[in-house]
């Protein structure tokens, strides 16, 4: 089971109202890289991965729902009290025609999340190098934005997601080595 | 309306996000090298100073978790307080 | 010299119609580089470790309006 912490992992600032950047940081949110598929891949994997790994993809899968609560905030301040004019020059008309100020898990381009995004091939080396490159795509997701974004209190909590990036894939890195390790082998971690 | 909440909620909140975070950190480094002594004593020194932060904090400005919410006998404190998105 | 990005020169044709970018980067980040971390690394504070978005410099990976800048 979960248990709700009510506070963000990081504080998110942004500066202005900017719907254009929601727009584009919903790919993080129902995107194939984002946080949301990151979740599910890892919490899924659990069950048929070595025991010593399943402790590891329980703790960044959860991490991940505190990352998805990040975009939810950077998108809901960026929309809130935007009017539909404002809404529709940012690109966002068609989104406002189907879900109102809603928000709602698809890409930047509005497509809807997909359980495809994400694999489970039940194979320990193969999910993990799955769950490596699903890391380093959203890390270099989280540069593409960082890149188009000029509002530098955002900016700040996209670098900090950013580096988590880098930390998972990390981990999933010593994951495989721990795999890889000979069994008769006293285990020097 | 509820009123915004009070300045030094900002300061309080990022103290809680700082000991959090170094926990996250060891807790996930600890997964991976579950018997490095140095970093399973540090993770016990940052849970007692999470637990003092969080207690204060709940003090101030409500629970962090909903089984914090019946303080009062009077009124479900978790509803009260803004949602992290809000504030 | 350790550096977290790379640069390459793409071929230029006198025929693209975009102005040609002559220098290229992409980021090589520390978990390329870290192997399995050694215990007993250097810390930040925690402060900033929430800051950066990790407990040590070994893998902090810097990335900002800068590194956007150097492909002009």
């Amino acid at each position: 089971m979960w248990i709700y912490q009510k506070k963000l992992q990081y504080p998110v600032r942004v500066s202005q109202c900017n719907p254009r950047l929601a727009k584009y940081l919903i790919e993080q949110y129902g995107g194939a890289d984002g946080e949301l598929a990151a979740a599910l891949r890892y919490l899924n994997q659990r069950y048929t991965i070595p025991d010593r790994i399943i402790g590891l993809l329980t703790d960044i899968g959860t991490e991940e729902f505190g990352h998805l609560e990040m975009i939810a905030t950077m998108v809901y301040k960026l929309t809130k009290d935007a009017t539909l004019e404002q809404l529709r020059d940012a690109g966002l008309g068609e989104h406002a025609a189907d879900h109102g100020p809603a928000l709602f898990y698809h890409n930047a381009a509005g497509v809807p999340f997909t359980a495809t995004y994400i694999q489970a091939k039940g194979d320990p080396i193969t999910d993990l190098y799955e769950d490596i490159a699903a890391e380093e795509k959203a890390r270099a997701t989280y540069q593409w934005l960082i890149d188009m974004s000029d509002d530098p209190d955002l900016n700040d909590a996209l670098r900090f997601l950013r580096e988590r990036e880098v930390i998972h894939s990390q981990r999933f890195r010593e994951a495989v080595e721990i795999l890889k390790q000979e069994q008769q082998q006293k285990h020097f971690f | 309306m509820k009123p915004p909440v009070p300045q030094e909620y900002d300061q309080w909140l990022e103290q809680l996000q700082t000991v959090d975070f170094v926990l996250t950190e060891l807790q996930l480094y600890l997964d991976t090298h579950p018997s490095d002594p140095q970093a399973l004593q540090q993770f016990r020194a940052w849970t007692e100073r999470r637990r003092l932060i969080a207690g204060q904090f709940e003090a101030q400005f409500g629970p962090l978790e909903a089984t914090g919410g019946a303080r009062s006998l009077h009124h479900w404190d978790w509803v009260e307080s803004p949602w992290p998105w809000q504030v | 010299m350790f550096t977290q990005q790379k640069r390459y020169y793409p071929y230029v044709s006198p025929y693209d119609p975009c102005a040609p970018i002559r220098q290229k980067f992409y980021q090589t980040p520390p978990e390329l580089y870290l192997g399995f971390q050694p215990p007993g690394l250097p810390q930040y504070s925690a402060r900033e470790a929430l800051a950066r978005g990790t407990l040590w410099p070994a893998l902090y990976s810097p990335y900002g309006k800068s590194s956007r800048e150097a492909q002009r």
